[in-house]
């Protein structure tokens, strides 16, 4: 498939001696993951039909140190922390927005501390203030009607107290919004946070994803909804493990927006 | 001999607040074992905290029913505790129900009538904690850390709590002169007639056992918060206070770490040179934390505020799910081992001597560290602000910082980070590949 998507880095806006409006911080999953980087793309569509005047930092971009911080290695972790910023700085970002809430939620709050002081929000909030200020516009289309519930990623809800920006803009598909019984502030983890997205769980007796598709699945959806790629991958596992991908479907805010615009 | 008991009576409260004293300087010598932490900052949000949180009871009724109940012998223990102030007073200058000599009467009856009102909520309550635990037995109540002592610790507080309301009212049921004054005994009047058979003098014995009892009483459930998780009802105040303000989600930075990564980022700092003077010592002996000493004062505090509901516990993912992590454990583990740690500089004399265990392994296990999310799920759902996520991650810090003992997959993981800027073997110049694919 050869779209065409208008994805200007940091260096080509420094090059025309230009400041984008905002700077779009990928991250690795949605670099690098396969589902993830649908994510990516669908979100650079809202933003190239929207004209918003973007940049990401394409190869310059390094982790932020997220999954070493949770481990325990906060050496790699300000290691990377110093380095991106360093970056960040040289090009005088004023503004960032990403669609990974671990992303969104190191850079918001650890990195300040070592220097990089940004304005940082998630990709869903920046996508309600686009439809807040007329510069988007949603409609319903095929979404109108459907079932569709919220899974709160932790580090965007009770890390960063933002559980209506994703909610508001699901209303606006004219969608029937179906809260879980765990939900916004004692939302329950899909089992990837604290680096455990990069080891096996311990032993136990379920899978924290699988449990979470069952509360999920609980509200009986047609579209599990998520804003962060690896809940994303944890509630798309789960759904496979219950043998539930012909009727549920697990899709990112960016993909429901992008799909309803029919981009 | 007429001023015996006013003797005893005061003998019984320098002993009885005398050696709560000493346990509450014990108390704080222990929770200032740990690492200082600057909590100085934005004191008008800490007091507004503890306002909601500790004296508003914000968090507790996130929960109904316990939050309901609990608010009732919260509010119970306050008020009733006003009526202590009398019994001191009485039992100090021998006078008999002062309160009633110096308020107007319709005060006073007021202020006793809702105390025995208060006192049959709260027996109500207490009764309805005690089948939770034991007879409905909720699922937070019966995991394994509550096995043994703090199972019976959690029913002996419940029974000193039944004792104290019932000796209340049988001390106002059983006070002629109380009951003569028919203003404030609204509920005492109702078990007053199960005594009527008994001579003026069996009654007389029976209320001045149960005024000695009851006084007694309350001071020894005193001296009992120091060795219970029942702690909660002073130190709930404090730890709201110096609660964490910041997002859930901001982990502290170390800040020797990031000495000694400006240090290794400063191209005019040269590799070989000698460290200068006094470099060594700004290094901190050790990263993380393996024992009590070195978390921070207020991860100690927290583990004396524990009350061990078992919120945490119950939202835990990791526990939901069967796995060994409960976060309600590891602050009980932190408590306990403070508690070691503190006997052992009792026995020696003011000094701490190495007994050859420490919080890591012999408390708290790997296994619980690593099933850790860092969801945040625990640290919401505590009702006095404790955090045991910031333990589990000071711990998980000592584990890979000094001993290189993280799971071979997060090794894995962090070697990719370092090689290639991702948690996955990919190169980072491909990162942009996502555009044309």
């Amino acid at each position: 498939m050869s779209e065409q998507l208008t994805v200007p880095t940091m260096a080509e806006f420094m090059a025309q001696g230009k400041q984008p409006e905002v700077l779009f911080w990928v991250g690795c999953a949605g670099s690098f993951d396969d589902r993830a980087k649908k994510i990516t793309k669908a979100f650079v569509r809202i933003l190239n039909k929207a004209n918003i005047d973007f940049a990401v930092l394409g190869a310059e971009e390094s982790c932020t140190g997220d999954p070493a911080k949770r481990s325990g290695n906060e050496f790699l972790f300000q290691m990377q922390a110093v380095t991106n910023i360093e970056v960040l700085n040289a090009y005088e970002v004023k503004k960032i927005v990403t669609a990974c809430p671990h992303c969104f939620n190191t850079l918001k709050n650890e990195y300040p501390g070592l220097g990089g002081n940004y304005d940082v929000v998630h990709h869903t909030q920046f996508l309600k203030g686009l439809l807040d200020d007329g510069r988007m516009t949603i409609e319903g289309g095929q979404f109108k009607g459907k079932r569709i519930t919220f899974h709160d990623p932790c580090y965007l809800g009770r890390a960063n107290n933002v559980y209506e920006a994703p909610r508001d803009l699901i209303r606006k598909l004219d969608a029937e919004l179906v809260e879980m019984k765990s939900c916004k502030s004692r939302g329950l983890c899909c089992g990837a946070g604290g680096a455990q997205m990069f080891k096996e769980p311990e032993k136990g007796n379920k899978d924290i994803n699988i449990e979470r598709t069952e509360q999920a699945l609980d509200t009986k959806p047609q579209i599990i909804a998520a804003g962060c790629p690896f809940c994303n991958t944890m509630m798309t596992d789960g759904i496979k493990g219950k043998e539930k991908e012909g009727e549920v479907e697990v899709m990112d805010i960016a993909e429901l927006i992008a799909n309803a615009q029919d981009l | 001999m007429e001023y015996l008991p006013n003797i005893l009576f005061a003998i019984a409260l320098v002993l009885g607040i005398g050696y709560f004293a000493n346990n509450v300087r014990k108390l704080i010598r222990n929770i200032k074992l740990g690492k200082d932490v600057d909590v100085s900052d934005n004191k008008p949000q800490r007091w507004k905290n503890m306002a909601y949180i500790a004296l508003g009871q914000s968090k507790m009724v996130k929960r109904p029913i316990a939050g309901f109940l609990h608010v009732i012998v919260y509010i119970g223990f306050v008020i009733i505790n006003i009526e202590v102030l009398e019994i001191i007073i009485d039992g100090l200058f021998g006078t008999h129900r002062i309160g009633h000599q110096v308020l107007p009467e319709s005060i006073y009856g007021f202020l006793i009538g809702s105390f025995e009102i208060l006192a049959v909520l709260v027996l109500v309550a207490v009764i309805i904690f005690w089948l939770r635990r034991n007879v409905i037995k909720l699922k937070r109540f019966m995991k394994d850390e509550m096995k043994g002592w703090p199972k019976s610790d959690g029913n002996i507080i419940l029974y000193f709590e039944v004792v104290l309301m019932c000796l209340f009212l049988v001390m106002n049921a059983t006070d002629t002169v109380f009951q003569g004054y028919n203003s404030g005994n609204i509920i005492s009047q109702f078990i007053a007639p199960w005594f009527d058979g008994f001579s003026e003098a069996t009654l007389h014995t029976i209320e001045r056992t149960a005024w000695w009892l009851h006084i007694i009483g309350i001071l020894v459930f005193l001296n009992y918060l120091y060795f219970s998780k029942h702690l909660h009802i002073l130190l709930a105040f404090p730890n709201t206070y110096y609660g964490k303000l910041t997002p859930q989600g901001q982990f502290t930075n170390n800040e020797a770490v990031t000495k000694e990564v400006k240090l290794m980022m400063d191209p005019n700092v040269d590799p070989f040179a000698a460290p200068p003077e006094g470099a060594e010592a700004a290094m901190p002996e050790k990263f993380g934390a393996s024992d009590v000493q070195d978390l921070s004062w207020v991860n100690l505090l927290n583990a004396y505020t524990c009350t061990e509901c078992g919120r945490c516990t119950s939202e835990c993912p990791a526990n939901q799910t069967g796995k060994k992590l409960s976060p309600r454990k590891i602050m009980m583990d932190t408590r306990d081992r403070l508690e070691e740690v503190g006997k052992n500089i009792d026995a020696n004399k003011g000094t701490f001597v190495d007994d050859g265990k420490q919080l890591l392994d012999n408390y708290i296990t790997r296994e619980e560290l690593w099933a850790c999310t860092s969801c945040n799920a625990c640290v919401e759902a505590c009702p006095v602000s404790i955090d045991p996520l910031n333990i589990i991650m000071e711990m998980r810090r000592y584990l890979v910082m000094e001993q290189s003992a993280a799971p071979t997959e997060l090794n894995n993981m962090m070697t990719n980070i370092e090689n290639n800027g991702a948690p996955w073997p990919y190169n980072q110049m491909d990162r942009l590949n996502w555009k044309n694919e």
